[in-house]
């Protein structure tokens, strides 16, 4: 709807100059009006050129006096051009068709009735559950070598890079000579699930689970020791070297 | 002969009661199921599956929940104003149950068909402001006080729009009676010539509500929520009650006023032993119901200064033009009905 605006009356109309104005207030203006998308400075200041220069006085000056146009300042670019900073906006009957006739706001209606008639997104948790990556972490775990022997050699990094300083090893020499833990607890309370202890661990013997649902009443049950950790390992061993193979390209 | 006027008077009254009581009650379970309507459609827009554990899909949530107010402890700040505390929210309640009472739900289905009904709607919809008013400055605190002031503000300027809404109506149909207004709709529902009124009328009734784009004396991130923080249980249930009931009352009265009322095209309905009359009111007030949530889900709210300067120079012109605009209409063609 470029009609709304006669161009060349825009090149007709007196410049208004004001005077005073150095070069680096004069580019800060311009570069202000440049960036404002405020719709109402935009609408004010095409309305003004056009206006002031009509014929028809007694039509701009009412259109003054309603909507309080201020005075147009005409904007210059660094050459010291006169430059019409809305050439390529939309014109102001533009704006205000979509102002009166709440085209934006239809629009949004629109989405929001679209999205009524598909499905939900949720997921029923306790009886659906998400998918989980093979590097999740969650509860821990001590894993066995397939001949029943335990992995953890009580090397201690788990223990010395726990930034929570959640786990606590003793170990001793067993009959056999090779050194095993007497004991291995995890305080889950303050573990902080970072997983250092895994990539820390020379025998993958300390793993994190995917199981996330150990939830207790009292905080007792979750001070685990060996027992409970083995047990986990266990438990979930086909689990956690699917996982551990499924990701060890990238480790 | 007395004590035969007696008992005649008696069995009216009784008979009065029981119309009451059928107006009434259907209402308040149409309210309660409204608050699960707009959770369950809220839901639906931003995706998710909303209440769906108590009752099928969620259906007694709202009995539930008014259990739990009803259950919950009456906190009456020590400050305030006890009387007025409790006074508010009943007079919500009760005033924006009252506008029922001249609601037609079919031919002759009214509990009163007086003249000017249109006008006492009106009367009503004002006196509710005085809900809002006693609560926030009952309360004695100054959320509930800002709440209360806001929402006055706003409600007495809308009431004004929706009053020039109603105003071009009543110029088209030359009654206040709501009888008169839908059968003057059999030929068409005035939705159709008069959209833009429409319109506005549907910008001022979202306000008079308080609904969401609107909602500002209910916003929560400022004023906690509102002019009823203070209000706990009972008084708190009452208060939402009659919110609600305002939203179905208004979707009702949009209903009759736009839509046509129970008016529906003879070729569906003829000679039909049910009463599909109030059926097609209830399925036309779902309508607006819908758009009431819909707008909610759509919109954010407006800033103070815009919602009041949206009333008084945007949609308060606009409302005047057309009040100009619709009997110049009447008077150039010679169709004014009276």
């Amino acid at each position: 709807m470029s009609f709304a605006r006669p161009r060349v009356l825009v090149r007709l109309q007196p410049r208004l100059l004001i005077s005073p104005r150095t070069t680096a207030v004069r580019s800060a203006v311009l570069a202000h009006r440049l960036l404002s998308s405020s719709t109402r400075a935009l609408a004010q200041h095409t309305q003004g050129p056009t206006r002031s220069n009509s014929p028809d006085a007694l039509s701009s000056g009412l259109g003054k006096s309603l909507h309080h146009v201020p005075s147009p300042e005409t904007v210059y670019d660094a050459q010291g051009k006169e430059v019409n900073p809305y050439k390529d906006g939309p014109s102001s009957i533009d704006k205000a068709v979509h102002l009166f006739f709440f085209t934006e706001i239809l629009r949004g209606m629109w989405i929001v009735l679209e999205n009524f008639f598909r499905p939900p997104y949720t997921i029923m948790y306790p009886f659906e559950k998400g998918p989980l990556s093979p590097r999740f972490r969650g509860e821990h775990a001590l894993r066995r070598y397939p001949s029943g022997e335990e992995r953890c050699i009580a090397c201690k990094l788990c223990e010395s890079i726990c930034p929570a300083q959640a786990i606590t090893i003793e170990s001793e020499a067993r009959l056999d000579g090779s050194r095993r833990t007497t004991k291995y607890d995890i305080d889950m309370t303050k573990c902080i699930y970072c997983g250092f202890c895994q990539e820390a661990c020379p025998v993958d013997a300390i793993v994190e689970t995917q199981n996330q649902e150990y939830s207790t009443e009292t905080r007792e049950e979750l001070l685990y020791n060996k027992e409970k950790l083995l047990a986990n390992g266990d438990r979930a061993e086909a689990e956690i070297a699917a996982n551990l193979h499924s990701d060890h390209v990238y480790r | 002969m007395n004590s035969n006027n007696l008992m005649l008077t008696i069995i009216g009254l009784l008979l009065n009661l029981i119309d009451v009581l059928a107006i009434i009650l259907p209402v308040l379970l149409a309210v309660a199921f409204m608050t699960i309507i707009e959770r369950k459609q809220l839901a639906a827009h931003q995706r998710r599956v909303g209440p769906n554990t108590v009752g099928y899909y969620g259906l007694l949530q709202p009995f539930a929940d008014a259990l739990k107010l009803i259950l919950k402890e009456t906190v009456i700040p020590s400050q305030s104003n006890k009387v007025l505390f409790y006074l508010a929210p009943i007079s919500t309640l009760v005033f924006s149950l009252l506008g029922w009472g001249v609601i037609p739900f079919g031919q002759g289905l009214a509990l009163s068909d007086f003249s000017l009904g249109v006008l006492y709607t009106f009367a009503l919809s004002s006196l509710g402001v005085y809900g809002v008013l006693l609560a926030g400055w009952s309360a004695n605190s100054k959320y509930a006080f800002l709440g209360s002031l806001r929402s006055t503000a706003a409600m007495i300027s809308y009431e004004l729009i929706l009053s020039s809404a109603i105003l071009i109506i009543i110029l088209l149909t030359g009654s206040l009676n709501f009888t008169t207004i839908i059968e003057s709709q059999e030929s068409v529902y005035f939705i159709f010539p008069l959209l833009p009124v429409f319109i506005f009328y549907f910008i001022s009734i979202l306000a008079e509500t308080s609904r969401t784009p609107f909602d500002l004396q209910e916003a929560e991130s400022e004023l906690v929520a509102g002019f009823f923080t203070e209000h706990s249980s009972v008084p708190f249930v009452f208060f939402f009650l009659g919110e609600y009931s305002s939203i179905v009352l208004f979707s009702c009265l949009s209903a009759i006023f736009f839509l046509g009322g129970y008016n529906f095209p003879e070729v569906f309905l003829n000679e039909s032993f049910i009463n599909l009359q109030a059926i097609v009111l209830g399925l036309k007030t779902c309508i607006f119901c819908f758009f009431f949530v819909w707008f909610r889900a759509t919109l954010p709210r407006l800033r103070y200064d815009q919602l009041i300067s949206l009333c008084w120079l945007n949609l308060l012109p606009v409302a005047v033009a057309f009040i100009i605009l619709v009997p110049s209409i009447l008077v150039a063609f010679d169709i004014s009905p009276y």
